[in-house]
């Protein structure tokens, strides 16, 4: 079993148009998927959301407001998962919610450092 | 009382006082000259009370013996030491006269002190349990062995090896230092979780002694919730959980002993004062901002203590072990989880999630669940999924339970 990150990508726009109702809402289905990857003890580390705002730097002191001005996409949140495989990893990622709502998920393995 | 039932029940009452007391006044490494004294104490009444002679005090007179006993043993150990190693070391040593204190505060200090005591990691689980019911709550090695469904032997042998490794690790019965209580808490809190699921969901036929691992598990957790220190949103929340599933002991086993499951209950034996003190301490454990696997299931409890079947009732307990899942995996919460799932969202989406279970098919629990969600579905499926529970089960209870199922079926 290897540990791999799934990145969730978004548009920027989308968790700032919500209500707290809508957020609400939304909760419920990441719950029940993560959930039940948990159920299968699939489940690594339940990760966390990123807010909305963010900074990128960049070299020659230049810091600009968010990833967002040249790309549509940012990063809204991450878990990991434990799979056998890089597929398997894959397959488990087909229920996340965020692809009901126009985003994606990138699905890569965590290499450990070596000491 | 009759006098036969006499000494039985001060055994269970007062031995655990007596060592909790004097194995703090003598420290952990001799717990066995404590235990020896406490014996000796009750040996001496079977032997001198008589029908028609038993005291006026009963508990009274084995604390003044046990003190007497006490009291000797430091003189006598006192010159033991003078003579051996010299009056350098005799004099630095507690002495003589030495106060053996009985009374409630101190035995109340003396038994918290010794549950921070025994409840450390560097012992497996069951040995801190047994332990637990041997040194806190005065059971016999006879009955902690029909408990663990093993022999005496066993657990003496299981004791003893614990009791070497405590002294090895200088344990001192003492109650920690603040910065640390809330990890050696969580070892305590742990032992009371485990003693008490021994009794609610042990494979032992002996009905009684399983409702009493359950009361001792209360009464150590109302311990911790009497000391100011210790009453913390954690402990109230596993008491709480305690109550919400004590409240069903009546309602759970069948006149022969037999498990009667959740949904066939008579739901007229739930205790309602049981529920009521469960809620009120599960509002207790709402102060603070911490939430850990007691509040969650404590949560679970409470909705399983609402009679009407209702789908807020369901969605909230598929919610609440979501939260304990993805806190904590544990076999039986996936598999409750999934139950939960067919209640709130119906069968065919806890099929599907079921199938993906694939680490419990050893399970007999997790096919009599398949043989659940597979009735009136697909009733081949679910009596070849019957038929695999048969074969993993254990117990006689378990599989006539299987049996039913079957029967219900054709």
């Amino acid at each position: 079993m290897n540990d791999f990150l799934l990145i969730f990508r978004r548009d920027a726009g989308f968790d700032a148009q919500l209500t707290p109702a809508q957020l609400q809402a939304i909760s419920k289905p990441w719950q029940d998927w993560m959930g039940g990857l948990a159920a299968q003890n699939k489940l690594a580390d339940s990760g966390n959301r990123l807010a909305v705002e963010g900074k990128v730097v960049k070299p020659g002191n230049v810091i600009t407001n968010g990833p967002y001005v040249e790309i549509k996409e940012a990063i809204g949140g991450y878990i990991v998962v434990r799979a056998a495989s890089l597929d398997e990893a894959a397959e488990l990622s087909k229920g996340c919610p965020i692809l009901t709502t126009g985003g994606n998920v990138e699905v890569r393995q965590i290499v450990p450092m070596q000491p | 009382m009759q006098n036969d039932q006499l000494l039985p029940h001060l055994y269970r009452t007062e031995y655990r006082k007596i060592i909790a007391v004097l194995a703090r006044r003598f420290g952990f490494e001799h717990i066995q000259i404590a235990e020896d004294i406490a014996s000796d104490t009750f040996l001496l009444a079977s032997e001198t009370w008589t029908s028609d002679k038993v005291p006026a005090n009963p508990a009274a007179w084995l604390y003044t013996v046990a003190k007497n006993k006490a009291r000797d043993y430091l003189k006598h150990n006192a010159i033991f030491k003078e003579k051996v190693s010299g009056p350098v070391i005799a004099a630095s040593s507690v002495t003589g006269e030495a106060d053996i204190d009985l009374s409630e505060e101190n035995i109340k200090d003396s038994q918290l002190q010794m549950m921070f005591a025994i409840c450390q990691p560097v012992i497996a689980p069951e040995a801190q349990i047994g332990l637990a019911l041997r040194i806190l709550c005065g059971f016999g090695i006879d009955e902690i062995a029909d408990a663990f469904l093993s022999n005496k032997e066993t657990i003496n042998k299981r004791l003893f090896r614990a009791k070497e490794k405590l002294r090895e690790q200088n344990i001192k019965i003492a109650f920690p230092q603040n910065k640390e209580i809330n990890q050696r808490l969580e070892t305590v809190l742990l032992t009371l979780y485990l003693l008490f699921n021994e009794g609610y969901y042990s494979v032992s036929s002996n009905t009684n002694l399983r409702k009493e691992l359950c009361l001792e598990a209360m009464r150590l957790n109302y311990l911790l919730l009497e000391n100011k220190t210790t009453d913390l949103p954690i402990v109230n929340a596993l008491f709480s959980l305690m109550c919400f599933h004590a409240s069903r002991f009546d309602a759970r086993i069948d006149k022969d002993g037999e498990m009667i499951i959740y949904d066939e209950q008579d739901t007229s034996l739930w205790n309602d004062e049981l529920i009521s003190r469960g809620t009120n301490y599960l509002i207790r454990a709402s102060r603070g901002d911490q939430l850990t696997r007691y509040h969650l299931e404590a949560a679970i409890a409470y909705w399983h203590t609402q009679k009407q079947d209702s789908a807020e009732k369901w969605e909230s307990i598929l919610q609440l072990y979501n939260k304990l899942l993805i806190l904590e995996y544990s076999p039986m919460a996936a598999l409750n989880r999934t139950y939960a799932l067919a209640k709130a969202n119906g069968k065919e989406k806890a099929i599907t999630e079921a199938e993906k279970l694939t680490q419990l098919t050893g399970s007999h629990l997790y096919h009599t669940l398949l043989g659940y969600l597979y009735t009136a579905i697909d009733n081949e499926k679910a009596l070849q999924h019957l038929h695999q529970a048969l074969k993993l089960a254990k117990t006689t209870t378990e599989k006539n339970r299987i049996r039913k199922n079957m029967k219900a079926l054709n």
